[in-house]
Formats: structure tokens, sequence, C-alpha cells
């Protein structure tokens, strides 16, 4: 699993940053790192970014996973350099910023924009997986998410707008329920596409989220 | 009781539908004027409901029209815009004004449409929202509530002969015709070939099949919509014989094709009927009719 996540541009982080002089800069060493959105190289050039656009960058650190536990320790060790900041911005995906507002008494600006929950399929291509609906539905379609994968998240079969095994609203998207039908074909499973299935239940786990386990 | 239209489909009459577009706006004239030139020329009209993901006047405005002028509408029902409670309370309210019939879709994706940023619901699909429909005829709403008065609709549904690959499709449609689709309106077809073997098949099911009829008026359009609209496949020499026609009367061309088509459809008896779309140019539907002999 990976947080996928793409920069901001930098004119909106400038805007996030107004009135903030001084800043200190955190990676993180997973998700983040694989997409090369806020791993060592990143930070180090938003580092010479942010010196561009006249801020003082009072240090800068790379977490090894942002949204676990051991975030408060790296803040511990930086603190002398977060001290001197008005705030820290994080090329972490949103769930890091979240965890280092737990932590920090400064303001956390987000540096990236979290996309989705996704894979790496070949270099540099995130795909985008599981919607995390809390009913999985993939042991009736061959394993791909019709949630996910199909632009609607029909869970009945395709729309009309699938063409040619592509989706109507990208030519370079594969039509989920094409993808489907076909691993089931091959599976000789087809009767699982006959199947009706009801309207999804949106409340699976009552927003927000939160669940104790064992 | 029953709708005419629905009394027409469990006819063996050769049914005609058409369908008119809502405006973008309040000024109605347009609207108004295609439903008095087609009310009583066919069997009923189809609303369209935000088509295209652009948004319009409502179908349910559209059809209280039709009803008012003593017309027969069929209401267009995507799954785009509304989640499920608005889609029943809009079904209670189109019921209560005497709209008789439903047509469910599942309607286009947001991001072709005008509206780009707003949020696809799709909270049901076009065979839930039949599904929901039944519930909602048998006295109780989708959370298993009774109902002070229930509903009574004749419900339809759609299906893309032409779709590549086919198979997922048909078992859609055959999925829609298990719900209760009373009747299906194609995805316009042009190849008579391809639909005859798609009739074959259909012929099993106990529903009606009205094919769909969407006017070409030039050679560019035809092309366009082979290449880029889901679902349509306009044959080469249909292409053809609109570019060896001389602009001015490609128009003409259009509507002797539309006409020669639904001519053979009904002479051939290949399927129960046709929905004629003329898309922005509905006051030609008389002359498609008049071409085609009826």
């Amino acid at each position: 699993m990976k947080s996928i996540t793409k920069q901001k541009p930098i004119e909106e982080i400038q805007n996030l940053l107004q009135g903030m002089d001084k800043v200190f800069v955190v990676g993180c060493g997973t998700c983040t790192t694989l997409t090369k959105t806020g791993g060592v190289e990143q930070v180090e050039a938003m580092k010479e970014g942010l010196q561009e656009m006249g801020k003082r960058v009072t240090g800068g650190t790379v977490i090894p996973t942002a949204c676990d536990d051991m975030t408060e320790e790296t803040m511990k060790e930086n603190e002398q350099y977060i001290r001197n900041a008005d705030c820290v911005l994080s090329m972490s995906c949103a769930l890091g910023v979240h965890q280092l507002t737990l932590y920090l008494d400064k303001p956390v600006i987000p540096a990236v924009d979290t996309l989705f929950i996704g894979v790496e399929e070949s270099p540099g291509y995130f795909h985008e997986v599981c919607s995390q609906c809390g009913q999985c539905i993939l042991g009736e379609t061959a394993g791909i998410c019709p949630i996910t994968a199909c632009h609607k998240g029909l869970v009945n079969g395709p729309c009309g707008g699938t063409n040619n095994g592509k989706c109507e609203v990208d030519k370079e998207k594969d039509c989920a329920w094409t993808l489907i039908y076909n691993r089931l074909k091959e599976q000789g499973r087809l009767d699982l596409m006959r199947r009706y299935q009801p309207p999804r239940n949106h409340h699976v786990t009552l927003k927000p989220g939160i669940i104790k386990i064992g | 009781m029953i709708s005419s239209f629905e009394e027409a489909i469990k006819s063996d009459k050769f049914i005609i539908t058409t369908e008119v577009a809502p405006p973008k706006g309040t000024n109605l004239e347009k609207m108004l004027h295609h439903i008095d030139i087609l009310k009583d020329k066919v069997d009923a009209i189809n609303v369209t409901d935000h088509q295209s993901s652009v948004m319009r006047f409502p179908s349910l405005g559209g059809c209280l029209a039709i009803k008012e002028k003593g017309g027969e509408p069929i209401m267009q029902m995507t799954c785009r815009d509304r989640n499920r409670m608005a889609l029943e309370a809009d079904l209670l309210f189109a019921y209560s004004r005497g709209i008789r019939n439903v047509l469910c879709l599942t309607g286009d994706a947001v991001p072709v449409g005008d509206h780009k940023e707003a949020k696809g619901v799709f909270d049901l699909d076009s065979l839930q929202l039949l599904m929901a429909i039944r519930q909602l005829t048998s006295g109780k709403d989708m959370g298993d509530n009774e109902l002070d008065g229930a509903v009574e609709f004749c419900m339809g549904a759609i299906v893309t002969p032409e779709a590549q690959p086919l198979e997922p499709q048909l078992i859609k449609f055959e999925k829609k015709v298990e719900a209760g689709a009373q009747f299906f309106q194609t995805q316009a077809i042009y190849d008579l070939e391809n639909f005859a073997s798609f009739m074959k098949y259909a012929r099993k099911f106990n529903t009606k099949i009205l094919a769909g009829i969407v006017l070409l008026s030039s050679a560019r359009m035809a092309k366009y919509m082979t290449e880029n609209v889901p679902g349509i496949f306009v044959p080469q020499d249909m292409i053809d014989e609109l570019s060896d026609t001389p602009k001015e009367e490609r128009l003409a061309k259009g509507i002797e094709i539309a006409g020669r088509t639904i001519a053979t459809l009904k002479k051939e008896a290949l399927c129960d009927g046709v929905h004629i779309m003329a898309i922005g140019r509905e006051e030609v539907v008389p002359d498609i009719l008049k071409a085609a002999g009826l």
C-alpha cells in the first residue's frame, strides 16, 4: 500500500506560507520517497526553492515513516531547529501531516496533495486499486475492484460508455468491467457477473472511521 | 390505470418514441414548440436528464410540460446527480403529477459535461434504479418503510447493441429484463445486419425493443460518432452516401436515411418500434416519419 501524492504548485505553497518566513521541512522515507514527492532529494530541492522564495530554512529531515509513532521521536531530535521555525512544511502524505500536528505546536503546512492509495504497476505508474469501502467485492469481480477501477463505481456491469475496452472519460483508461469480464471468462466464472448486486451501504463504518481491533 | 404508452407496448403496434431536450435556462419556448409538433405523432416523448452531463432544465419539468399539453412523457432518470433518497422523492412527485413512464439510466460521467468538477453521485446504477422502482411499487421505500401511496410506472432501460465487447452489455441487458424493464430504447443503430443479429438474441426475452435512430446531418457527424461515441458504428457506405450529397441537401439525405432505416425495421419486423433522436433538430422528426411512410 502506498499513499500516492503529488506536489502542490509552488504558487500554492508560497500562498500557504504567507507571513511565515522561517520554515522547517519534513519528508517521509516511505510513500513520498517511493513516489519521489517527499524523499531526501525532493526535501533538498524544496529547501533550495524556499530560499529562492526568500524564506529562511531552519532545517529539514526525512522521517522513516511519517504516519507512525516514531514521528514524535524525530520531532524531538529536531526540536532546536523546529523551535526557530514559524512552521513545518510537510512533504509527507496527509497521514503524516496529521501525525505531525499531534506533536508540534507550530502550524504544519502540506506541500503535497494526497491523491489515492495505490500500487506501482510499472516504474513510475501508480494505480488506484482500492477505495477502502468496507465491503470487499473482489471475490466476485476476479480481484478487480469496480468501485475503484470503474469511473462511476458501478457494481452491476458496464455502462454504455465502455468503448473497445476503454472508458468514456479517458481513452487511456481501461474499462474496469471489460477487465473483470475477461478475467471471469478465463476463469469460467461469468455467472458471477449475472448476479444482482444491491445498492452499496455507504456507512459500513460510520464516518469518521474509528475502530478498536483486539 | 396504465399509461397510453404502456398500452402501446402491450399491443402489437410498431411503437414510435422520440425525445426533446430541455433548455439551458428558463426559456422553454423551443422545447414547448417541439412538444406541440411531436405529441400527436408519436406514442411517447422522452425528456432527457442533463444529457451528456450538461446542466439543463430538469427532465421532470419537461415531462410536466408534455402532460400539460396532453402528450405522453417518458421521464429519463439518471443516477449521476441524485442519491437514492432524491431519486425516490422525484419518482413520488412524478407519479403524483401523472407521469407514468420512466427510462432508467446510469448517466454519463460528470467530466464529459459542463460541470467538470461536480461530484458524480452514482449511489445507484440503472439496474438498482429499476429495482428501486419495483420496491416503491410494492408500497415500500428503499429503507423498507411503508409508503402512504405507492407508485406504478412503466419502466424502461437502454442497451447498446454495437458495444465492444458485446457480451458484458448483454449480461447487463438480461439483468435489466429480470429487474422488470418492459421496454428498451437502444443506442443508435445504423448497420441493420448487426442489429438483426442482436434482435435474434433479444427476441428470446419478454420485453419490447425500440431501435435507436439518430438523425445524421453530415458525413462529418457520422464519422465523428463512429470514432468518438462509444457503441455507435456508422457503416462506411452510409458515410459515403452523405459525403456524396451536396452540402445543402445533406440534412434531407439524413432524413431519408433515417426514414429508410425505420421503414426497413418495420417492414421486416426486426424490432418492436423505434426511438428517434434528432439531437437539436427535433422539428424534422415529422419529416423522418413521413420518409418512413408512417
